[in-house]
């Protein structure tokens, strides 16, 4: 195992997810205003109409798919004949994976022809198309060079198992090491992704309003304990030094 | 019982005369920014007309609000929260740019700065969304004074429910104003809407308000309205709406588009309502019966029972006087001369209107009748179903006998006032005719002709033991907090005025060292 193999699968990977964890929390706690999907569909809808479902829902069988390959340990799904286990990995996931890439092809047309979406995308956008755009490339061609056109690459041998043993502080950068290049290749842009992805619109992921589904349908509130009437309370963000003027309520409204 | 109290306004129609002043202050006030160009909480629209956005009480396609299943339940109609949660990466029923109209501005700087040449140089229209060029073809009130009517009339959803009666010839054309804000509804169905629980309801004053801090731009709300009055802001990517200029009623004011109306049209005041009969009165089976059922909802706040039970809920004292003294209640239930704007929504809105007699009125004095006459009057209200039928789909889900009434009452006003007026014999049937006295028909006068500020805006403040150091003295025009010496990172995370405030104010706040150091006396 090189250095580059250690740098690669045991210092790169807790940086990004240093990243992850800090980043998120420190933009949990000062930009609660910037937190949001920032959707586009008022500018647009004809074609975000199925460029984003497709996309969304594509991705979330591609999600789960790698929950079941790299969170569950083999013992476990080796429960399920090995060809059945075959043909749902390759197969569902090679679906899920073209239906996600469908979409994404859409929603990356529509941002760069309809003039609207295109000057409202930020350099963060941009830069958050091309890593998600790679890692998403990269891992279906995985899927589809190993997967369906090879006999099938037993990821749940090297790629889960190390990928488990970061979470245990127990790095295992020598299984990561022998696996093909393409998965390596698949892992560490996806790290790559969670170290931008707090300071990225990528942030709505983790706000995803499932207690909705509990919550009763009328929410109320006391008033703001701000103080004085007409006045809005104090507003997380940096502890400020001194005088009066600097006023966050008004950024809010810029 | 569980009493709560709201904050509601009433807009008396037949004193607007269209002139958009109050849409222009609270744009002034509220959305002068990128990114809400297009919003308006206030807007006046022309009825018949489509409205803003373009036909937004067509709910067969827009599924705002709420409807009753099959079992009598009352259920978001555009699907409850499963539904919602499927549809949020891309909402089914959201109104884009089109259906509002795209901002502009134009290209000022090219009268000055073209090259001397044969032609005048002209200032183009540049869209504020692309940059662009581009063609205006729509606004918020395009279709203002019933311009182009004979094309786009037929758009109006009620025009088109009401079918050929309704005709846009000049000769047997009507019109008036309806200006629209927020409704702050009992049952709002924007709150229901929202996956993120980021819209609320505040206790105290019933306002509607979105938390820009718990907003992740899921835009459930702006479908879920059906008034549409929650916009999408396109730059922060969250939703904004009109707040009830709840920075001003805190302290006692009103709301910059009761404050600056030119005609005066209209009433702010709480209302106290049963909290525990809302689900009742939204879940009416008939929809004709909905104004009632809504109406009977609301609390006398003489009523030795309902104070009780309010001291009891909490609400302090003055709030109780100033229910006492709520122009609202007067109006929508003492005379019963307010209606909401469609009830059917089952929303259960806080904006109430006084139907317009104008259109009654300008058609009888052209057919050469005495306009005040209180026998021409009933005889034209009875005769003109046309517009009645109009206001009814608007305010009464189609039951024209309230809105007959109401302007019967009105009318009944009218004449009777002519006679006090004129020094002629007082003529006790006319009141009676309406089922009022004259004690009453003049009071109800003074309300709506005379409109006293300090009677159309009965506000109390809001509760808090600390003193009112920002209160401003003079209604200023500035809204403008940015720091003069552009040092943004300085002073301490205290409250910060979002109301208007003096000049003087400004610069003492810009000047302090300290928050401490601020005069609270003011």
């Amino acid at each position: 195992m090189s250095g580059l193999d250690t740098f690669l699968f045991i210092v790169f990977p807790y940086m990004c997810l240093v990243s992850l964890v800090v980043g998120h929390i420190w933009r949990y706690r000062y930009d609660q205003f910037g937190w949001t999907s920032r959707s586009s569909q008022w500018y647009e809808s004809r074609l975000l109409r199925w460029a984003s479902p497709m996309f969304h829902f594509g991705l979330l069988f591609v999600l789960m798919g790698h929950f079941v390959g790299l969170v569950i340990p083999e013992s476990w799904t080796t429960m399920v004949p090995e060809s059945l286990y075959h043909l749902m990995s390759a197969g569902v996931g090679g679906i899920a994976g073209i239906v996600m890439v469908i979409g994404l092809i859409g929603l990356i047309y529509r941002r760069r022809t309809t003039p609207a979406v295109f000057r409202a995308t930020t350099k963060s956008d941009k830069l958050m198309y091309v890593v998600l755009g790679t890692v998403i490339a990269l891992g279906l061609t995985t899927t589809f060079y190993w997967q369906i056109i090879g006999g099938g690459y037993d990821y749940r041998q090297t790629v889960a198992v190390w990928f488990r043993s970061i979470f245990y502080f127990n790095p295992q950068a020598a299984d990561m090491a022998s696996a093909p290049v393409l998965f390596q290749m698949h892992a560490v842009c996806a790290f790559a992704l969670f170290a931008i992805w707090p300071y990225t619109r990528l942030v709505h992921v983790f706000s995803a309003p499932v207690g909705y589904l509990w919550r009763p349908y009328i929410v109320y509130r006391s008033r703001d304990v701000g103080g004085e009437p007409g006045n809005r309370g104090p507003r997380p963000g940096w502890d400020r030094q001194g005088g009066m003027s600097g006023n966050r309520s008004e950024n809010n409204y810029r | 019982m569980r009493v709560m109290a709201q904050m509601g306004m009433v807009m008396n129609l037949d004193k607007c005369i269209g002139c958009s002043t109050c849409s222009v202050t609270c744009k002034q006030a509220w959305t002068n920014r990128p990114g809400v160009e297009y919003v308006w909480f206030n807007n006046v629209e022309t009825r018949p007309g489509q409205g803003y956005p373009r036909g937004y009480e067509d709910q067969e396609k827009w599924k705002g609000g709420w409807k009753l299943d099959r079992k009598g339940r009352l259920r978001l109609k555009a699907g409850g929260r499963i539904r919602k949660l499927a549809t949020i990466f891309s909402n089914p029923n959201l109104p884009n740019v089109d259906d509002y109209y795209e901002p502009w501005t134009y290209d000022y700087d090219s009268l000055l700065n073209a090259p001397a040449g044969d032609d005048f140089p002209v200032a183009r229209p540049k869209s504020l969304i692309t940059d662009k060029d581009m063609k205006v073809e729509w606004s918020a009130n395009w279709d203002d004074d019933l311009g182009g009517a004979t094309e786009h009339g037929y758009k109006d959803p009620i025009v088109a429910k009401l079918g050929d009666k309704v005709k846009f010839e000049f000769e047997q054309a009507f019109m008036f104003y309806l200006p629209r804000i927020c409704e702050h509804c009992i049952n709002p169905s924007c709150v229901a809407s929202c996956p993120s629980g980021a819209m609320y309801k505040r206790e105290e004053d019933g306002i509607v308000l979105v938390d820009q801090d718990k907003c992740r731009g899921w835009r459930m709300c702006v479908s879920g309205c059906p008034y549409k009055k929650v916009y999408f802001n396109h730059t922060t990517g969250k939703a904004e709406k009109c707040t009830m200029c709840y920075p001003r009623l805190e302290v006692g004011q009103p709301t910059v588009c009761s404050e600056t109306c030119v005609g005066r049209l209209r009433y702010l005041g709480l209302v106290l309502y049963d909290a525990d009969r809302v689900a009742e009165a939204a879940t009416e089976p008939d929809e004709t019966k909905l104004m009632a059922a809504q109406k009977s909802i609301l609390l006398d706040p003489r009523d030795p029972e309902v104070l009780a039970e309010a001291r009891r809920s909490g609400i302090p004292e003055d709030w109780l006087e100033a229910a006492q003294n709520s122009p609202v209640y007067d109006l929508a239930c003492r005379y019963d001369v307010a209606l909401p704007l469609h009830p059917e929504y089952r929303t259960l809105p806080m904006v109430w209107y006084i139907p317009p007699l104008s259109p009654v009125v300008d058609a009888l004095t052209e057919t050469g009748h005495d306009g005040e006459d209180i026998g021409n009057l009933f005889g034209a209200i009875d005769a003109m179903r046309i517009p009645i039928e109009y206001l009814a789909e608007l305010f009464t889900a189609g039951d024209i006998d309230p809105v007959n009434d109401v302007l019967r009452k009105l009318a009944a006003m009218r004449s009777h006032m002519r006679t006090v007026n004129l020094g002629e014999a007082v003529d006790p049937s006319i009141a009676e005719a309406v089922g009022m006295t004259i004690a009453e028909m003049e009071s109800m006068y003074r309300l709506l002709a005379i409109a006293k500020y300090e009677d159309r805006y009965v506000i109390p403040s809001a509760h808090t033991e600390v003193a009112n150091a920002l209160l401003e003295e003079l209604p200023g025009c500035s809204v403008d907090f940015t720091s003069t010496n552009g040092d943004s990172s300085v002073g301490e995370a205290k409250p910060v005025p979002v109301t208007i405030e003096s000049f003087q104010l400004t610069k003492q706040r810009l000047e302090a060292e300290h928050y401490s150091d601020l005069d609270h006396k003011q």
